[in-house]
C-alpha cells in the first residue's frame, strides 16, 4: 500500500512524533475525531507532524505539516515516490498571525493516495523556498500564490504577477485586504 | 525535427501572439522570441479575464457561490458544478437521491460530448479545415437544446442543487437523448472519414509536441494531455465518485504523447460518454430528485476538505477550508487547463510556430477556466 509507504517515508521528517507514537503505541495518534480541527482552532495552531485522515471525510489520505526548512526535503520524498503536483495555494490565518502554504499531490496509478504537505510561516515575513527545481510545474502555482498572498518563494526564477495586472502591488486574498 | 536554422545567428525578434488572436481561443497572450519561423523562447501571459473567483468564495455563502462554478468553463460547465455540489454534500452530510445522481452523470456526460465536439471543430479549424466545425456545431446544438429545456440555460447551467437537482428530466428529454446516441455514433464515423484519416491532418499532428510521462507528472497534466502520453488517469476511475462505479466504460489511452494521440483520446472519449449515457438511461431509477430534508442554511464543520472530479478538461479540484460558519474561510479552485497550459512554454521551445499553434489547439484551452 502506497499510503503506508509514503507515511513511512515522511516519518523520517518527524523523529519526535515517531518517538511519542512508540511510547503510547496502543492509542494511535493517527486517526482524528471529527471535531478535532474545531478544538485546535481555539487553542494553539497545530504542531508539525503527520496525520492520517479519513479519505471519505476529508478527501485526502495523508496530511503532513512541516517546518519551512523541511519543506524541500519533504517535497523531494514525495517526488521520489512519483506523485504528481496538483496545486499550491495559501491560507491567511490572520488570528494566528501566520500564513499557511498548502501543496497537494496525487497519483496517476490506481494506488489511490492523496498527500497534503503544509507549512506555516510568520505573517509579516512570509518566505518559503521554491520547489521549482523539483517540480517545474510549481512555477505558475507559486506565482499565483505570490499574487494572492504576497508569499515570497525564495529562489523562484520569475516571480512576477501572473493572474493580476503586471503592476499589481496588492494581495487580494489577505484577510485584511480592502478593495 | 525541430532544430533552429541559424540564417542570421544571434538575431531574434519578439512576436506577440494575442491577447486577441483567433488561435488562442480567448484572451491569452504568448510572447515568443523567434528565430525566423522557430520559437527560441515562449512565455505565456495569462490573467486577462481573471475575476478572482476565490475571493468571491470567501464572501458568499455556499448557495450564493454555487453560480460562480458554472461561469468558469463555458463549454463544460456542468462538470464544475458537480464538483462543488459533491464537496458541499460531503462536508454538510447531505444525502442525495439515487435518481438525482444518475441524472447528474447523464447531463455531465452530455456536456462533456458537447465540449469535445466544440473542441474538435475549433481544433480542426486551427489547422485550416473550416467545415468540420459546422458539422460539430450541428451535433452540439442537439445537446444544447436538450439541456436548455431541462436546465433553463444553454451554457452557464446552474442545474444542480445541494442534495439534488433543480428540475427533473421528462420523457421528451429521455427520448431526445435516446435519439442522440445513434445520431452521434453516425456522426463520429463521418468525422473519422472526414478528418482522422486525412493525410495532411496526420502529417501536421504526428510527432508534434511529444510530451513524456515525466513532464506530465511534473506539471500535473490531466485529461487527454496525460492520457495521450500513456498515463491511464481519469478521476472517474482512479477516484470513483457519484454513480460512476455503476457504469461500464473504458478510459482511452494512447501512448504516443503527440498531438495526434491527444486528438484520438478525445474522439474515443465521445464514444465512452455515449456508453455512460446509454447505461444511465437504462438504469435510471424512479424516485425523488431532492432529499426530504435538504438544509436551507449550510454550515459545514470546521476543517480542511478536498474533492476532485473529472470535467471535460481534466482533473478539477476544490479545496474548502471551513471555520464552521456560513461562509468558507478559504476556497481554492484547481483548474485542469491551468496545469495543462503551463506545459506549453517548455514544450514550444525549438518548435515551428505553426506546429506550436497546433499543439496549443490540442491542449483544449478554455481561458476563463485558466484565469478564474
Amino acid at each position: 500500500m502506497i499510503v503506508e509507504k509514503t507515511k513511512k517515508a515522511l516519518d523520517v521528517l518527524f523523529p519526535q512524533q515517531k518517538a511519542e507514537q512508540e511510547a503510547e503505541d496502543d492509542t494511535p495518534v493517527s486517526t482524528t475525531p471529527e471535531n478535532e480541527a474545531h478544538e485546535t482552532k481555539k487553542e494553539e495552531p497545530r504542531p508539525n507532524g503527520l496525520i492520517e485522515r479519513d479519505y471519505a471525510v476529508h478527501g485526502y489520505h495523508l496530511d503532513a505539516q512541516v517546518a519551512p526548512e523541511q519543506l524541500f526535503s519533504a517535497i523531494e520524498i514525495i517526488d521520489g515516490l512519483e506523485f504528481f503536483l496538483e496545486s499550491i495555494t495559501g491560507v491567511d490565518w490572520i488570528e494566528d498571525d501566520q500564513m499557511e502554504i498548502i501543496y497537494d499531490f496525487s497519483r496517476y496509478d490506481f494506488d489511490l493516495c492523496r498527500v497534503v504537505i503544509r507549512t506555516r510561516v510568520a505573517r509579516d515575513t512570509p518566505v518559503v523556498p521554491t520547489i521549482t527545481p523539483i517540480y517545474a510545474g510549481a512555477n505558475w502555482h507559486e506565482r499565483e500564490t505570490h499574487d494572492f498572498f504576497g508569499i515570497k518563494f525564495d529562489g523562484h526564477p520569475h516571480l512576477i504577477p501572473l493572474l493580476l495586472p503586471e503592476d499589481a502591488d496588492f494581495h487580494p486574498l489577505l484577510k485584511d485586504f480592502k478593495a | 525535427m525541430s532544430v533552429p536554422i541559424h540564417i542570421q545567428p544571434d538575431e531574434t525578434f519578439v512576436l506577440n501572439v494575442g491577447p486577441q488572436h483567433p488561435a488562442t481561443h480567448g484572451v491569452l497572450r504568448v510572447k515568443m522570441e523567434m528565430d525566423g519561423e522557430y520559437i527560441v523562447n515562449a512565455e505565456t501571459v495569462i490573467g486577462y479575464i481573471h475575476r478572482m473567483h476565490e475571493k468571491m468564495g470567501e464572501l458568499k455563502t455556499y448557495p450564493q457561490y454555487y453560480m460562480n462554478l458554472s461561469r468558469m468553463d463555458y463549454l463544460g460547465a456542468l462538470g464544475y458544478s458537480h464538483g462543488h455540489v459533491l464537496l458541499v454534500e460531503k462536508v454538510a452530510g447531505i444525502e442525495v437521491p439515487e435518481r438525482a445522481e444518475y441524472i447528474r452523470a447523464i447531463t455531465v456526460e452530455l456536456n462533456r460530448i458537447a465540449s469535445h465536439l466544440f473542441w474538435f471543430g475549433a481544433f480542426v479549424m486551427d489547422l485550416g479545415g473550416f467545415s468540420p466545425l459546422m458539422y460539430a456545431l450541428q451535433d452540439r446544438e442537439h445537446i444544447l437544446d436538450m439541456l436548455e429545456r431541462i436546465t433553463g440555460s444553454r451554457l452557464t447551467y446552474s442545474y444542480y442543487r445541494f442534495g439534488g437537482l433543480y428540475n427533473d428530466i421528462d420523457d421528451q428529454f429521455i427520448e431526445s437523448a435516446r435519439e442522440f446516441i445513434p445520431r452521434m455514433r453516425k456522426s463520429l464515423k463521418k468525422y473519422h472519414k472526414l478528418v482522422t484519416g486525412n493525410i495532411i491532418f496526420i502529417k501536421r499532428l504526428k510527432d508534434n509536441a511529444i510530451l513524456s510521462k515525466e513532464t506530465c507528472r511534473k506539471y500535473g497534466a490531466s485529461s487527454a494531455v496525460a492520457r495521450g502520453s500513456g498515463i491511464n488517469y481519469d478521476v472517474r476511475k482512479n477516484e470513483p465518485y457519484s454513480v460512476y462505479p455503476e457504469f461500464d466504460f473504458d478510459v482511452p489511452v494512447y501512448p504516443e504523447g503527440d498531438s495526434l494521440a491527444r486528438y484520438n483520446v478525445r474522439m474515443a472519449e465521445i464514444e465512452q460518454s455515449l456508453r455512460i449515457i446509454e447505461q444511465g438511461l437504462d438504469k435510471l431509477p424512479d424516485g425523488p430528485i431532492m432529499p426530504k430534508k435538504a438544509p436551507k442554511i449550510i454550515k459545514p464543520p470546521a476543517g480542511d476538505y478536498y474533492q476532485a472530479v473529472e470535467t471535460a478538461r481534466g482533473n478539477f479540484g476544490i479545496r474548502l477550508i471551513s471555520d464552521g460558519t456560513k461562509v468558507p474561510y478559504r476556497l481554492k479552485l484547481r483548474s485542469p487547463t491551468y496545469s495543462n497550459m503551463h506545459l506549453f512554454d517548455e514544450t514550444a521551445k525549438g518548435m515551428l510556430i505553426m506546429d506550436a499553434l497546433a499543439f496549443m489547439g490540442s491542449l483544449d484551452l478554455v481561458i476563463p477556466e485558466i484565469d478564474r
